[in-house]
């Protein structure tokens, strides 16, 4: 889980620089500060199940496994892009890795994560389906038809709501008629109320596992929330500065990364094994950012494939 | 060959791909013990169990979302929106997710889904149950769009969108539910894709859809009846893919076209054929194509003013008449 953790971060931040210097373009929301929940969920999951994310969607992906390259170069619109230069920082999407995609529209993505369960179910394959969203997609509908329809069908997906205080530029507790937005509202669904420190990822890995349990057992859906704190803005173009010091202050000294550090070290991992990993991950966040430099731009007739199921675009004979 | 109606054929054809295939499922409000409320889906759940057919509640983003999650992880659904009108409470997965995922991912899924509605006007509903809303459909990139007019069209077409390996739109149009026609017996599969020629005529041709089909026929028949005009219908059927080829090679017989379609006025179906014969047959056109229409107004439930709204076959026959006067 450091490995993850660092993976998240030192990528998310490699994209933050890069967007500096001009070579992605475009728009990017970034999970710096959020990495133990992607990273705790993660390993509770097992090869075959499923992640459904937002377009802050970098860390689900690629802790599921997808390659640094692809990802970046995704987002620098380069050939060796994950998604051929398609869909760009909002979808990234890894299939042979279970990561099923990130969508960029609240709340869509709650009802196919669903869907997923359901044919997971159909099929008895024994899949969970995990689906990641913001405190602002619990104010959507699809939120609610979501939760209802998994709770009724009894599928095995797990709803985690990544509270990190804010909805765009408006913090949640404004527009939100109680005071946890997710756990809150699970009684409503007959479901537990689930709430998590999001910064700890053994603390997710926990929950998560407990929920992973649940839904192989066949007893249906969870909702877990955990909150967490983004150390930018809501996207490349948000400077946050509408949040006070003081919490801007409380939260950087909840950043999971110098915790999980300080554990490991507690629990009497040597030093060096724990700067060895960051080492290496620099080193292969390094070399991605070189190959993704390095790689052609899509040829133009890449605009034209993949409409359908054939490979083409035509509307027509 | 066995006699069925419109709505039976729905179910007729869903029970031949459910039966082919145990990746066909089939989900919707009151589709399952009720047999939907228009009647088209009564059986299924009997034959085919609660697995396989399953009631939902209203939630018709739930509905789409779960069978497009569905779709992408090996399965084959078949979606019913009750209303079309109801469209617009889930258009985002429709337009945003079910028709663009394939693409933005560079291929990496596939989306095998039908998603079947009752579409168009004529049964005094008013303006919230009663639209043809096709050409929605169609002008999203990513989205296969079919309307039927004959029980055969109803199961050949629905069997080939459950086959086919792309999202499809099915637009059942609900005044024809009640409509009887001859089904080829055994398996009946078609093509989607595919317009037909359903009447030969060299004077003039008229594209029509679903239910404007035997409205055009019949004013096709009263112009030669009456004025020993000949003029063609064809059965456009299937919005996208476009049978380009079909629609012009009957155009060039008469250089001479009309569009007959339900919905209203502005950004029809009709306009883009229009635009396509002006651009690729104008060496051909004998007159402007003339668009018959509902006005852009939406649709009122008086018997009286629905039925002076959707084109009518006095109205196909008058302006078919006075354009080649």
């Amino acid at each position: 889980m450091w490995r993850l953790q660092l993976e998240v971060r030192h990528l998310e931040q490699r994209a933050h620089d890069l967007f500096l210097q001009n070579l992605i373009k475009g728009t990017s929301h970034l999970a710096v500060g959020q990495e133990a929940i992607a990273a705790g969920c993660a390993t509770a999951m097992r090869p075959g199940d499923y992640t459904f994310c937002t377009y802050r969607g970098h860390a689900h992906t690629l802790v599921r496994g997808a390659s640094m390259t692809g990802m970046l170069g995704e987002l620098m619109g380069k050939e060796c892009g994950m998604l051929q230069g398609k869909g760009g920082s909002m979808h990234l999407t890894d299939v042979e890795k279970g990561a099923m995609g990130s969508y960029a529209i609240i709340g869509a993505h709650l009802p196919i994560a669903t869907g997923a369960a359901w044919a997971a179910q159909y099929n008895k394959t024994g899949a969970v389906s995990f689906c990641f969203f913001g405190d602002g997609t619990t104010n959507i509908g699809a939120f609610h038809e979501a939760l209802n329809f998994a709770v009724i069908w009894k599928l095995p997906v797990v709803f985690v709501c990544e509270n990190n205080l804010y909805m765009e530029y408006t913090p949640i507790g404004e527009v939100t008629a109680v005071e946890h937005p997710a756990a809150d509202r699970a009684g409503a669904y007959g479901l537990e109320s689930i709430i998590v420190d999001g910064n700890d990822a053994d603390a997710v890995y926990r929950v998560a596992r407990a929920a992973v349990d649940k839904a192989v057992a066949g007893d249906g859906p969870s909702l877990i929330e955990a909150k967490t704190y983004r150390h930018y803005g809501h996207s490349r173009a948000d400077p946050a500065t509408y949040r006070p010091d003081e919490e801007v202050e409380e939260w950087m000294a909840k950043d999971p990364i110098p915790m999980y550090r300080s554990r490991l070290l507690e629990f009497g991992v040597p030093e060096k094994v724990v700067g060895d990993i960051e080492k290496s991950v620099l080193k292969a966040v390094d070399d991605a950012t070189e190959e993704a430099k390095a790689s052609p731009v899509p040829r133009d007739e890449l605009a034209h494939t993949d409409v359908w199921a054939d490979g083409g675009s035509a509307w027509r004979n | 060959m066995a006699e069925l109606t419109y709505r039976e054929a729905v179910a007729d054809a869903i029970a031949q791909e459910m039966e082919r295939d145990d990746k066909v499922v089939f989900l919707g409000e009151d589709i399952a013990k009720a047999g939907g409320v228009f009647k088209t889906t009564v059986g299924l759940y009997d034959k085919f169990g609660p697995d396989r057919v399953r009631d939902t509640p209203i939630s018709e983003q739930a509905i789409l979302g779960a069978a497009m999650g569905a779709a992408m992880t090996g399965l084959r659904p078949i979606a019913e929106i009750m209303f079309s009108d109801f469209f617009a409470v889930c258009w985002d997965i429709v337009v945003n997710q079910i028709a663009k995922t394939r693409y933005m991912t560079g291929g990496q899924v596939t989306m095998p889904l039908v998603i079947r509605s009752a579409n168009g006007g004529g049964v005094r509903f008013g303006a919230q149950h009663s639209q043809s809303i096709e050409n929605w459909a169609m002008m999203i990139p990513g989205l296969k769009v079919i309307a039927p007019s004959t029980p055969a069209d109803v199961k050949g077409l629905l069997a080939a969108s459950i086959r086919d390996p792309d999202p499809v739109i099915f637009f059942e149009q609900k005044s024809l539910y009640g409509d009887k026609g001859e089904i080829p017996d055994g398996e009946h599969v078609d093509e989607l894709g595919t317009a037909r020629v359903v009447r030969d005529g060299t004077d003039a041709v008229i594209y029509a859809l679903a239910a404007m089909v035997p409205r055009s026929i019949k004013a096709a028949e009263r112009l030669e009846a009456d004025l020993g005009i000949r003029v063609s219908v064809v059965d456009v059927r299937s919005l996208v893919p476009l049978d380009t080829r079909t629609l012009f090679s009957e155009f060039r017989k008469s250089g001479r076209a009309f569009t007959v379609e339900e919905n209203p006025r502005l950004c029809g179906w009709g306009a883009e054929i229009s635009s396509l014969i002006t651009e690729e047959c104008f060496w051909d056109m004998d007159l402007p194509v003339t668009r018959i229409t509902t006005p852009h107004i939406p649709l009122a439930s008086a018997d009286n003013l629905e039925d002076q709204m959707i084109p009518s076959v006095d109205r196909i026959f008058e302006t078919v008449r006075a354009g080649l006067d």
